[in-house]
């Protein structure tokens, strides 16, 4: 394909390169210059991405099957809000029950006092609450914890986020069955041993193998990753520091 | 304009009431009784009895020498101060401030009421009609003052009003007992020749002052609007407060709405103009059979925006039961803030806690599903991890204290700590193996251990010695040791779940 490409005249290239562009628009990949403000940055990930950039406006959806694995991904998940609630944006996080220790998520540098929890334990009130916070115009981003979603409520979810730019996560626990649905993308996060130097105690900075199923427009693959610094690096690319930072670590 | 009062007078209110639940007394003499030294003493009569000359403070055993046939029962003490305010309750229809009389009376502030009813007139016939037909007797009055609606109900026809300029020569003549004296001084007024209000009225007040004491003249000023009577209305009037009575009964949840819709209107725009908003709101309707149906709402921040607020009564609506129609509805808003006006942006730029968006999205999401779903959390400085977050009271609450990130905490965090099996060299090394639910964990690396007491100025306990550590998957875990080895009742707990 590259080499099909390639061979062309250089002006068919770039014709080709703006309609697969417009395509993406077409198909609500819409670009907004103010949205590379907030967009989160994965370093190799985005490569997997519909025009190389992570897709906002959009349901990415995350599979877990254990509390460890809700760990990982509400880890995850906190990071991408880091950088969607860096202008000072709100976030909604819904579940069944209070689960996430808002302390915690200062050190994925989200403010906890700016992410609303709403808790419910009956599936219908959650799904109501998930449509109508997505529909909610102005939060950074809408986190769900439900186990089953089918394909017309997906679809009705991603309708909603392309009128209103939200970005929602669904976090699926424990979900019988994983049907075909109207989301962009489809993750799923493990906690993988932290990097230490030998002979050193403690527990390294939080690691995750961080696979992408399914990506519509782009290509799936699969990742290790760290969070350190407030940045997501990859494993095992050292950690590069800038001179405050390691005076910080001492 | 100047103010009205009506006063309702119940002759029989307590034997009244007693004749509403058994029918078969209302042509028979009864009385009802209360012992008092060792005799049983009348304390209310029917008019039956009365027209047999019997009357309240007759001792029973007189009263039943004069009829054999007398039936008597027991009174029951507090009687017409519960009767009284529950009839009380049932005249806000008519104004909003009413008070009640003891021991047998009603007096209601109807300044700008009567023409409501057209008139004076069928005002009063309205409500006492409504209570003859319950089943009372009573005599109404109208005047300017609470004290001469008192004497005209007590003293005067069945139904009179007084206006201004005929007021003195009704009022004038009557006894002096309609200025609401003690007995005494009526018993001495009478033996000194003064039965007639007009005949004090000419006497120098400090003559009146010496003899009969401040209280006398008191009523006097009273009655004669010279000095204001305060009245201490049976519910409280809210500041915020509309009323919409009703043509007719309404029935139907398309009347209700634009009965709302017309309070919240009216209610809004005066809210607008002195910067407040609300925060709680209250809609009653006054059913015809005397029962009232109210909803209410709450919302997460000061707001007056009449179609916002109606749509949150929206889904309320349905739980009225109008029954056979609603007479008269009322907007109560007992919690009301000030508004700070925020600038409109042309730009919707980064949108915090204000965004109305959201607020009215947190309102929509309280009234279905009830306040205690939603929460915010703020940092408070405590160690403990259960005590180290609290839920903020608003959504505009500001931090008292930083978010602490010196200490490592897990992302995902038990509700209670859940016990586990755990291996680990004596005295106070990490674990090197624990087993939780079945499944066994070979610890790799360790972080540890933290030691958190417990706060002894709020409880006491063991403290605990946390250690974050990883097993060979790369799983992180929080796990703590409750106690110290050597006291022997230690246990360990895992409480968490790094990311």
């Amino acid at each position: 394909m590259e080499f099909w490409v390639s061979s062309m005249l250089p002006q068919k290239a770039d014709i080709l390169f703006q309609l697969q562009k417009d395509i993406l628009q077409l198909q609500g990949f819409r670009c907004k210059a103010s949205d590379d403000l907030i967009r989160p940055v994965l370093g190799p990930i985005d490569s997997s991405f519909p025009n190389g950039v992570f897709p906002l406006a959009s349901i990415h959806e995350f599979l877990t099957h254990s509390a460890e694995d809700m760990a990982a991904t509400s880890g995850f998940i906190s990071c991408l809000l880091s950088s969607l609630m860096n202008n000072g944006g709100v976030s909604v996080w819904i579940g069944t029950s209070q689960a996430i220790f808002p302390a915690a998520l200062k050190f994925f540098n989200v403010e906890p006092d700016k992410i609303i929890f709403i808790n419910t334990k009956k599936p219908k009130e959650l799904l109501w609450l998930l449509e109508e916070t997505l529909k909610c115009e102005g939060l950074a981003a809408v986190v769900g914890e439900t186990s089953e979603v089918t394909s017309t409520e997906s679809r009705r979810l991603q309708l909603a986020v392309e009128q209103s730019r939200v970005t929602g996560f669904l976090i699926r626990n424990n979900s019988r069955n994983i049907n075909a649905n109207a989301c962009t993308a489809r993750w799923k996060i493990s906690s993988t041993p932290s990097i230490m130097a030998e002979d050193v105690p403690g527990i390294g900075f939080p690691a995750w193998n961080i696979e992408l199923l399914k990506m519509r427009n782009g290509k799936p693959g699969k990742w290790q990753m760290q969070w350190a610094y407030n940045k997501l690096h990859s494993i095992p690319d050292p950690i590069i520091l800038s001179p405050a930072e390691q005076r910080k670590t001492g | 304009m100047g103010k009205r009062f009506a006063t309702i007078w119940f002759h029989y209110l307590k034997t009244d009431w007693f004749c509403r639940y058994r029918p078969e007394l209302l042509r028979l003499p009864f009385v009802l009784t209360a012992p008092d030294h060792g005799r049983m003493i009348i304390t209310a009569v029917n008019p039956c009895a009365y027209h047999q000359g019997i009357v309240v403070g007759m001792v029973l055993a007189d009263a039943r020498a004069v009829v054999p046939s007398l039936k008597y029962f027991d009174d029951i003490p507090g009687l017409p101060q519960k009767l009284l305010t529950s009839i009380a309750k049932w005249c806000i229809r008519f104004s909003p401030i009413v008070t009640i009389d003891l021991p047998d009376g009603i007096i209601i502030d109807a300044t700008g009421c009567a023409h409501l009813w057209n008139g004076e007139g069928s005002y009063l016939d309205s409500i006492a009609g409504r209570l003859i037909q319950i089943g009372y007797h009573v005599n109404a009055a109208m005047a300017d003052t609470p004290g001469k609606a008192w004497a005209m109900a007590h003293f005067g026809e069945q139904r009179s009003i007084i206006n201004s300029d005929e007021e003195l020569t009704a009022f004038l003549f009557l006894p002096v007992a309609a200025l609401r004296l003690e007995v005494e001084t009526v018993i001495r007024l009478n033996k000194l020749g003064l039965r007639q209000i007009r005949d004090i009225l000419s006497m120098p007040r400090s003559v009146l002052r010496r003899r009969f004491g401040n209280h006398l003249l008191m009523r006097l000023d009273q009655s004669l609007g010279q000095q204001e009577e305060i009245i201490q209305p049976v519910q409280p009037v809210e500041p915020y407060s509309e009323r919409l009575p009703c043509l007719e009964p309404i029935v139907t949840a398309t009347g209700i709405e634009i009965a709302l819709k017309k309070l919240l209107e009216v209610l809004c725009k005066r809210l607008q103009q002195e910067g407040k908003g609300i925060r709680k709101l209250i809609f009653k309707g006054y059913r015809v059979d005397g029962n009232i149906q109210a909803i209410d709402i709450g919302t997460n921040s000061a707001s007056s925006n009449a179609d916002h607020l109606f749509k949150l009564f929206e889904i309320k609506i349905s739980s009225i039961e109008p029954a056979l129609g609603i007479e008269l509805f009322t907007l109560d808003a007992p919690k009301v803030e000030d508004i700070h006006a925020t600038q409109e942006k042309f730009w919707n730029k980064a949108c915090g806690l204000e965004n109305p968006g959201l607020i009215k999205l947190l309102d929509r999401v309280s009234n279905k599903m009830g306040d205690n779903k939603i929460h915010r959390f703020l940092p408070v400085e405590h160690h403990w991890p259960e005590r180290s977050v609290k839920i903020a009271a608003s959504i505009n609450e500001k931090l008292t204290t930083q978010w602490r990130t010196d200490r490592q905490r897990p992302i995902y965090l038990l509700q209670h700590p859940e016990p586990i099996k755990v291996t680990a060299p004596i005295p106070d090394y990490p674990p090197m193996l624990f087993r939780y639910q079945n499944k066994l964990h070979k610890v790799k690396k360790v972080d540890g251990p933290e030691r958190i007491e417990r706060e002894w100025w709020i409880e006491e306990g063991q403290h605990r010695d946390y250690y974050a550590v990883e097993d060979e998957e790369g799983i992180r875990y929080w796990l703590f040791r409750s106690g110290h080895y050597s006291d022997k009742n230690y246990e360990w707990f895992i409480h968490g779940f790094f990311a």
